[in-house]
């Protein structure tokens, strides 16, 4: 009796062994999230160090001037900035309110029946991979701008048609996200204006609408931070070489583009173009990340609201 | 305030009217812009399409370097030809260097009469594209087309019908000419990436997916973990790329290579392979994968595990035996999504340095390789009009493989179920 | 769900208090005005504010009311009783068409406000329900300032007056003017859920509708908050027309003048037992049925 008590004990202790090596595991993987942004905060900052410390490069020039071109050694970070601004700032004036409307035609007018497959077909839309949109891009909206401003305004590479088209790109997600903040509006709130002599638009753009708006800023900011990001539209459409212009027919390149277009050929290690496409990529990376930290911070307020 | 009930501040019933009737206007006008503004979204996604598919088909005006009919005494079209009359059109038209390394590659001899018949067709025949149409305009722009045959075209161009996404293209390896060029080498290139991206992102996606969920209690370090991984997920695909480059193809180098192991398959040894993109495209959809399943193990009911814990069951026991098996459907779809994002992702690949021209198929973790989106890329990029077809149909078909992925998570999905209802 | 348990857990205060005895009832209706005459079923009272004929309706295939005919009087308080599922709320809501909202559903009969069916053609349902004003179970102010709530339906609705006045008046109206007067730009979500319930009464008011309609007003509050709403309703049916379905027989007794009855039938489908003056009914009811809920429900 007693021998076998010692035994299940001892039985029990190997279980709590192989659990706890299951568990450390586990933590392990989950941790190796971690390792990731070290890794990419390390590595983003180490390359670009040899950059920044460069005696051709300045801070003042890097920030202050309008002009990149690494062939004669200038180093101003702003012709990306703004090439930059322009695909972003075009692709959230054709999202933000399409998105947005988009979401509440989902929300407040669709039917079941209509949704079923409505959602879908704008999943798809955010199914298919960025190049696809850089080829449509090129093949489709700068001939058709070009055709209706004229060839000799549109140039062949420019950032409007690559804006454009990322507008399209991020459609789908201001759309869900937001549809997902006008939905979590409580119903209650829906027949309170309803029962005051609402209709069916005042209800949905005065009453559903303002009690989302957190939810569907973040939803902006979210997109626009994927925007920024996007790589293959603005490398394939925008434009190769900084230019430094608020011109959306004229070409000019984004700090993706000009990363992608850098180190697509053999880039040579630890020469001064292979750190500078480091620099930009951390301040690449401090941008979105700045926005999806807003965003995150935006939503997880207004989830305590209504839960 | 008796004043309040009885003046009633709404105006008249002619006034109520039009308040009414004003305010009913602006509301179909909202209405319209809703439906118009969900109507541009769908329509983008139509000429998306249409607009992939009509770059796939269509005229081209090709003119032959040396018209076939010419290059034998009888005049007979190629196909008519004997293997020894091929071998010696090709020996009279092409250099000896190309002749001596298709000798080395298989010895002409040896070949089957329709590869020699390619090859003619290709060396020496050598159809030049001069000008190709799409298909919209092809079907309704046909004068446009037959003008520029009649007043563009050199004498001896002919107009055919291309139809750019075949068989042949699907199985050919790449080339420098767009007549010729196939997408297997990146076919392949992709396969072999996707496979290195499931193996290293899926174990320890669900991993963390499992410790964030069954065993993660509200610390410090775990609710750093959470947001850190809803940051990751919205770092964009560059940034991914340049850790690539910097860590896997770098640093790395030696492993990434295979040179450490001796296996190297070129002969300079760069981390430049398969192995460095697909670890690259595993950290890439690595949150992605931790977020789906976390919310397909937060689905599975509270009570699942009550009674396995109610049954003598261990955590481990619980969390093996019943939630995995309960989100597996779930976990699987999420995964199946993230790894459709990694096979079009284009960025990484190029930082991490996918080849553009490969001809050998990948034969270990090891080569150099291509793959499709940056096929695509690259063929997008060319000015001449021929490469923009091929470009479409290699879209087409990484579309299908796409689509082909989500299709087989869907059948997976209901199949895995189906068993769990039975 | 079982109304029964329903009620015990929303009103515990209540029911101790009643102690389930006919006393308990007595001065319930001791404090209700209108309990004088025992007159036949409605023949008296003013004219006639809202007339319900042959009502039917319909949640797709689902029949949930049946043949329902009810008069509602002006400046009076009429009371919708009876059993979960009953169909009391859906008969409520056809009133000012608020079922319309609900996609699958048809209401078939006529609802006759100042003669007029609101369900012809050339009738909107935005008009009906400015006239016709409802203040729903849960308190439901929208996450705006309490000015801002009041004066949201004035606003689309093309009020012709002064607003500062408008919000005064409905607060003070609504009782709560006291409370709020000096916090009028604050959130209406962070009054308590009693003040928030007689803001969406101001809210209501303020629309100046001629019929309040209103769904188990005081069902999520708690006891103190109840008394405040019953004696607010009790103040309003002066300018106002009041229907009020509730689930607390003791709340019926004590606001209301007149009183319907329903329970379900064997199809689920809801119908109306009897209707008269809530004395009569619950002191004399004519049908068993009536007798047999009003008893349980008390004794």
């Amino acid at each position: 009796m007693s021998e076998s008590k010692a035994n299940s004990t001892e039985f029990k202790h190997k279980i709590k062994v192989h659990e706890e090596i299951i568990r450390v595991m586990l933590f392990a993987s989950a941790a190796a999230s971690i390792l990731i942004t070290v890794g990419i905060v390390v590595i983003l900052g180490r390359e670009s160090i040899p950059f920044f410390a460069d005696p051709r490069v300045t801070f003042r020039e890097f920030f202050g001037s309008t002009r990149w071109q690494p062939q004669i050694e200038a180093f101003g970070v702003w012709p990306l900035v703004t090439a930059t601004m322009m695909t972003s700032g075009i692709a959230m004036l054709v999202a933000g309110p399409i998105g947005l409307f988009v979401a509440i035609y989902l929300s407040e007018y669709a039917t079941q029946r209509v949704r079923s497959w409505l959602k879908p077909v704008l999943e798809i839309l955010s199914g298919i991979p960025t190049v696809v949109y850089g080829y449509f891009a090129l093949t489709f909206m700068t001939p058709l701008l070009r055709s209706i401003f004229g060839n000799d305004i549109v140039e062949i590479y420019n950032t409007g048609s690559a804006g454009l088209v990322i507008g399209v790109l991020i459609i789908p997600l201001v759309s869900s996200l937001a549809e997902d903040a006008l939905s979590a509006v409580p119903v209650s709130l829906r027949e309170a204006a309803y029962g005051l002599g609402g209709t069916k638009m005042e209800t949905a753009l005065r009453v559903v609408l303002p009690a989302a708006i957190s939810g569907i800023a973040a939803s902006f900011i979210v997109a626009l931070s994927r925007a920024v990001g996007e790589t293959m539209i603005v490398s394939l459409a925008a434009g190769a070489g900084p230019n430094f212009t608020f011109n959306p027919f004229r070409a000019a390149e984004t700090i993706t583009g000009h990363i992608v277009r850098i180190s697509g050929g053999d880039i040579g290690y630890d020469t001064l173009d292979y750190n500078s496409v480091f620099a930009l990529g951390l301040l690449l990376f401090l941008i979105t990340l700045t926005l999806n930290m807003i965003s995150r911070r935006i939503v997880t307020k207004y989830r305590e609201v209504y839960e | 305030m008796s004043e309040f009930a009885t003046t009633n501040h709404y105006g008249t019933e002619t006034d109520t009217r039009e308040n009414i009737s004003r305010r009913r206007t602006a509301g179909t006008i909202w209405r319209y812009v809703f439906y118009l503004s969900t109507s541009i979204a769908v329509m983008a996604l139509v000429i998306l399409i249409l607009n992939i598919i009509s770059g796939a088909f269509g005229y081209v005006a090709v003119k032959n370097t040396i018209e076939p009919e010419t290059l034998s005494e009888r005049g007979a079209p190629l196909t008519e030809l004997s293997s020894e009359e091929l071998i010696a059109i090709l020996e009279a038209n092409v250099s000896t260097g190309l002749l001596r390394r298709l000798n080395f590659e298989e010895p002409l001899a040896e070949r089957s009469l329709d590869d020699l018949v390619e090859l003619v067709r290709i060396r020496v025949v050598n159809p030049q594209i001069e000008e190709t149409w799409n298909l919209f305009p092809s079907i309704f722009n046909r004068r446009e087309i037959d003008e520029w045959m009649n007043t563009k075209a050199e004498p001896g161009t002919r107009l055919e019908f291309r139809v750019w996404l075949t068989a042949r293209f699907i199985v050919s390896p790449q080339n420098p000419d767009p007549q010729f060029a196939g997408v297997r080498t990146a076919i392949l290139g992709s396969l072999w990436m996707i496979l290195i991206t499931i193996v290293f992102a899926f174990p320890l996606g669900v991993g963390a997916a499992i410790y964030l969920e069954e065993y993660a209690r509200d610390t410090f370090v775990n609710r750093i973990i959470r947001v850190n991984i809803y940051n990751l997920s919205g770092v964009p695909s560059i940034i991914y790329g340049l850790l690539g480059l910097a860590f896997f193809v770098r640093i790395m180098g030696p492993i990434t290579s295979g040179a450490v192991f001796g296996a190297s398959a070129t002969t300079d040894p760069t981390g430049r392979t398969v192995l460095s993109a697909g670890l690259t495209l595993g950290l890439l959809i690595l949150p992605i994968i931790i977020i789906s399943s976390q919310e397909a193990i937060r689905a599975v009911p509270q009570s699942l595990r009550e009674s396995s814990y109610g049954l003598g069951g261990t955590k481990w026991q619980t969390i093996w035996h019943h939630v995995i098996p309960a989100s597996f459907d779930r976990i699987l779809t999420g995964a199946i999504l993230a790894v459709s994002r990694a096979t079009g992702d284009t960025a990484t690949l190029i930082l991490t340095g996918a080849a553009t021209v490969i001809f050998i198929d990948p034969r270990s973790l090891f080569t150099q390789f291509t793959a499709l989106p940056i096929q695509i890329y690259q063929w997008s990029a060319r000015p001449q009009g021929a490469f923009r077809n091929v470009a479409a149909a290699a879209i087409i078909v990484l579309l299908v493989l796409l689509l082909t992925m989500n299709a087989f998570a869907i059948i997976m999905r209901d199949r895995i179920r189906k068993r769990r209802l039975m | 769900m079982d109304s029964k348990t329903d009620t015990s857990e929303e009103f515990a205060g209540d029911s101790t208090e009643a102690g389930g005895s006919q006393d308990a009832l007595k001065r319930a209706m001791a404090a209700s005005t209108s309990a004088t005459a025992a007159a036949p079923e409605d023949t008296d009272g003013g004219p006639v504010a809202v007339e319900i004929a042959d009502l039917n309706f319909f949640y797709g295939d689902f029949h949930a009311v049946t043949d329902v005919s009810l008069r509602f009087r002006t400046n009076e308080v009429t009371a919708l009783i009876g059993p979960s599922g009953c169909g009391k709320s859906t008969v409520l809501r056809t009133i000012n068409r608020m079922n319309d909202l609900i996609p699958g559903t048809r209401a078939d009969g006529r609802v006759l406000f100042n003669g007029k069916n609101v369900y012809d053609d050339d009738v909107d349902p935005v008009e009906i329900r400015r006239r016709i004003g409802m203040v729903f179970q849960k308190p439901n102010p929208f996450p705006k300032s309490i000015y801002d709530n009041i004066t949201w339906g004035a606003r689309i609705n093309g009020y012709k007056g002064d607003y500062d006045e408008l919000v005064e008046n409905s607060l003070r109206r609504a009782a709560l003017w006291d409370e709020v007067k000096d916090k009028l730009r604050q959130n209406a979500l962070r009054l308590s859920g009693g003040q928030q319930q007689r803001l969406c009464i101001a809210r209501t008011i303020a629309v100046e509708p001629e019929i309040i309609l209103m769904d188990e007003p005081a069902s999520a509050l708690d006891p103190i908050s109840t008394s405040k709403i019953e004696d607010l309703i009790f103040e309003l049916k002066e300018r106002f027309t009041i229907i009020i379905v509730t689930h607390n027989m003791q709340q019926a007794g004590r606001i209301s003048d007149k009183t319907a009855f329903f329970m379900v039938n064997d199809k689920r489908s809801g119908y109306l037992v009897e209707w008269g003056k809530t004395r009569e009914l619950f002191f004399n009811p004519k049908d068993e049925r009536t007798e047999a809920y009003i008893s349980g429900r008390f004794g």
